[in-house]
């Protein structure tokens, strides 16, 4: 599905994704581990064009789709959602959910004088769809509730909806679970195997929390310093004497032990 | 003591022209404050933006009185106004696709927009300069009062006149008509939505799928439509002359930055605090205070805080205070 191919990028001499190579299998839940500043994040950010790449080149089923704008990728079908939850604070959450959907008729001065009922038929569509990924989310209480009132955890899950709203084909997820209480983590977690598996999403999980990694992917990639060092089955992985160097590099040693 | 001719002249020679000369202002900031919102920079070109469509607006009215056509008590200048419009619009689009898309690209700092804009605003300028000249233009027809300060004064039995001129009028009718719209838009259709959402948080709005370039289409229009009601308005209830216009470019940057810029509800405030602050502080209370207080008390000068010449200086002034002490503006802006 995506082929990332020695991608580089630069903040200044700082080299935060330094010749990543790796490979994200359609249909698979891939896991992407690492300590804290190992460019995970950067690597997304890369991949779904909101950063220029240094060099190297990112494919999407065999398409070069490095450097395309955010929302070109979009209408491919390539999601993301954000570590630090974006939303917009001004609507409401349901609101911000039904802002998804791309060329929607409205979105044309046209069709907001001449084609009123089009847009209007589908805006209940849309706003139907919002509802169920809302009850889906368990959060249809907050539906009507100004986006920037609240809480972080619920700002993650409004995330995931973003990426429930359309049929996408493939979905990074940044962090989706930070900041979430175990029974909403679990909730989002068979959210993700849902969507995998009745609705063929693929997905690339950045994840701290190892059960959590360990309960939903394969295969996890583990990348420090802006490098891929390993790739294999959770096991694998968390074996791999690069993997536990690294982490214990960083002084994350325990994080790693209390997981084995 | 006289309160009610007090009163009188205040509403005459203060609260209607600043009114009118607000929402003048109000029109022309939210055009602003809309460029700040979504493109984040500040447009320079306003102002000639405002000369343009009022100079294309001239054109449409002189044809029209050629052809023989009036609005009857109305200014025929309301009747090209959708020629106006369309031409303006054409000219802004035409200038983003050929000079603001290619900056956009490039993903250029927005100092270096206000720049851009700094030279489409000089080449504006000359083209409206080539196409109607530099004189001043009047083109205000139909009735001039809706009515006059001595059929005020025989009706009333005061005094003190009190008129109300039909551009006025029209001024301040179209304002609230224009802005209720405005706001209808933003608030309720999907356009609009996906504008605000575009301004909220940009980076989410892409991943969104908003497409960019709808959003930035539709703000253009928007510009185009409300730079040139707000300038043929102005230039109906004054007269219409180029320099002007790129004067204008103060006081209406000063009303949305005291407003907030990016912050269309800012705006409109920002437009009337600035109007009613240069009125207040340029007119002469001579009268006003003479109504006020007995006779031996009545002022000898003319009570003038500052020369009307030096009008311009309120809005500089104000833009400095509020940049000093209020840099997000009365409503939480973006600047700052
Ligand atoms: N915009 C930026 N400018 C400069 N440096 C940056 C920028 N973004 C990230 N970095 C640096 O790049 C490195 C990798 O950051 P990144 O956010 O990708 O890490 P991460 O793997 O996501 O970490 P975490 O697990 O803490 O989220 C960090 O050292 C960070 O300081
Ligand atoms: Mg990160």
């Amino acid at each position: 599905m995506i082929s990332v191919q020695n991608l580089h990028k630069k903040f200044g001499a700082f080299h935060a994704v330094d010749g990543a190579t790796l490979e994200i299998a359609t249909g698979s839940i891939t896991g992407l581990i690492g300590p804290n500043g190992a460019g995970k994040t950067t690597l997304f950010n890369v991949i779904a064009g909101r950063l220029p790449a240094s060099c190297g080149k990112v494919l999407m089923a065999g398409e070069d789709i490095t450097g395309l704008p955010p929302h070109e990728l979009f209408h491919k079908g390539l999601l993301r959602t954000f570590q630090i939850a974006h939303e917009f604070g001004s609507m409401t959450v349901r609101e911000n959910l039904m802002m998804v959907p791309e060329n929607q008729a409205g979105e044309t001065l046209w069709n907001t004088w001449f084609g009123r009922g089009r847009v209007a038929e589908e805006e209940r569509r849309i706003r139907d769809k919002a509802d169920e990924v809302l009850e889906f989310l368990t959060i249809t209480h907050l539906a009507d509730e100004k986006a920037s009132n609240i809480s972080g955890g619920q700002k993650k899950l409004l995330e995931l909806g973003r990426t429930m709203m359309v049929d996408a084909k493939i979905v990074f997820l940044d962090e989706v679970g930070a900041g979430v209480n175990r029974t909403l983590l679990n909730t989002i977690g068979d959210a993700i195997v849902r969507l995998n598996k009745e609705r063929g999403y693929t997905f690339c999980v950045i994840e701290h929390d190892m059960d959590f990694i360990a309960r939903l992917c394969d295969p996890v990639i583990c990348m420090a310093e802006g490098k891929v060092l390993a790739q294999g089955t959770v096991d694998e992985v968390k074996n791999d004497e690069r993997v536990i160097e690294a982490y214990l590099g960083t002084g994350l040693k325990n994080k790693v032990k209390s997981n084995a | 003591m006289d309160i009610l001719n007090a009163i009188v002249a205040f509403t005459n020679f203060v609260f209607i022209p600043a009114t009118a000369y607000g929402a003048q202002l109000a029109l022309g900031a939210l055009g602003a404050t809309l460029v700040y919102g979504i493109l984040r920079f500040s447009n320079f070109a306003q102002g000639d933006t405002m000369a343009f469509g009022t100079m294309a607006t001239i054109y449409g009215t002189w044809g029209l009185q050629a052809m023989g056509v009036s609005f009857g008590p109305l200014p025929t200048a309301l009747l090209a106004l959708p020629f106006g419009i369309l031409v303006t619009v054409g000219l802004l689009l035409a200038t983003d696709f050929s000079v603001y898309r290619f900056y956009r690209k490039q993903k250029v700092a927005p100092t270096i927009l206000v720049i851009v804009s700094l030279g489409v605003m000089f080449v504006m300028n000359g083209i409206t300069r080539i196409m109607i000249g530099v004189e001043e233009q009047n083109f205000t027809d139909g009735e001039r009062f809706v009515f006059t300060a001595r059929e005020f004064k025989e009706w009333s039995g005061l005094n003190e006149g009190m008129a109300l001129k039909t551009t006025q009028a029209v001024t301040i009718v179209t304002a609230v008509l224009v802005v209720a719209w405005l706001f209808w838009f933003l608030q309720k259709t999907r356009t609009g939505k996906s504008m605000r959402a575009f301004s909220d948080n940009e980076d989410l709005a892409l991943l969104s799928g908003i497409n960019p370039n709808h959003v930035v289409r539709v703000t253009w229009i928007l510009v185009a439509i409300l730079a040139t009601i707000a300038g043929v308005l102005y230039g109906l209830d004054k007269s219409f002359k180029p320099f002007t216009y790129f004067q204008l470019l103060l006081p209406i940057f000063a009303a949305a930055v005291v407003g907030g810029l990016g912050n269309p509800l800012g705006a409109i405030a920002g437009g009337f605090v600035v109007a009613y602050s240069e009125v207040f502080v340029t007119y002469a209370w001579k009268k006003v205070i003479g109504y006020l207080v007995p006779a031996d008390m009545a002022p000898d000068g003319l009570v003038q805080l500052m020369s009307t010449d030096y009008k311009l200086a309120v809005s500089f002034i104000i833009l400095i205070i509020v940049l000093l002490f209020m840099p997000t503006g009365l409503f939480k802006g973006k600047s700052g």
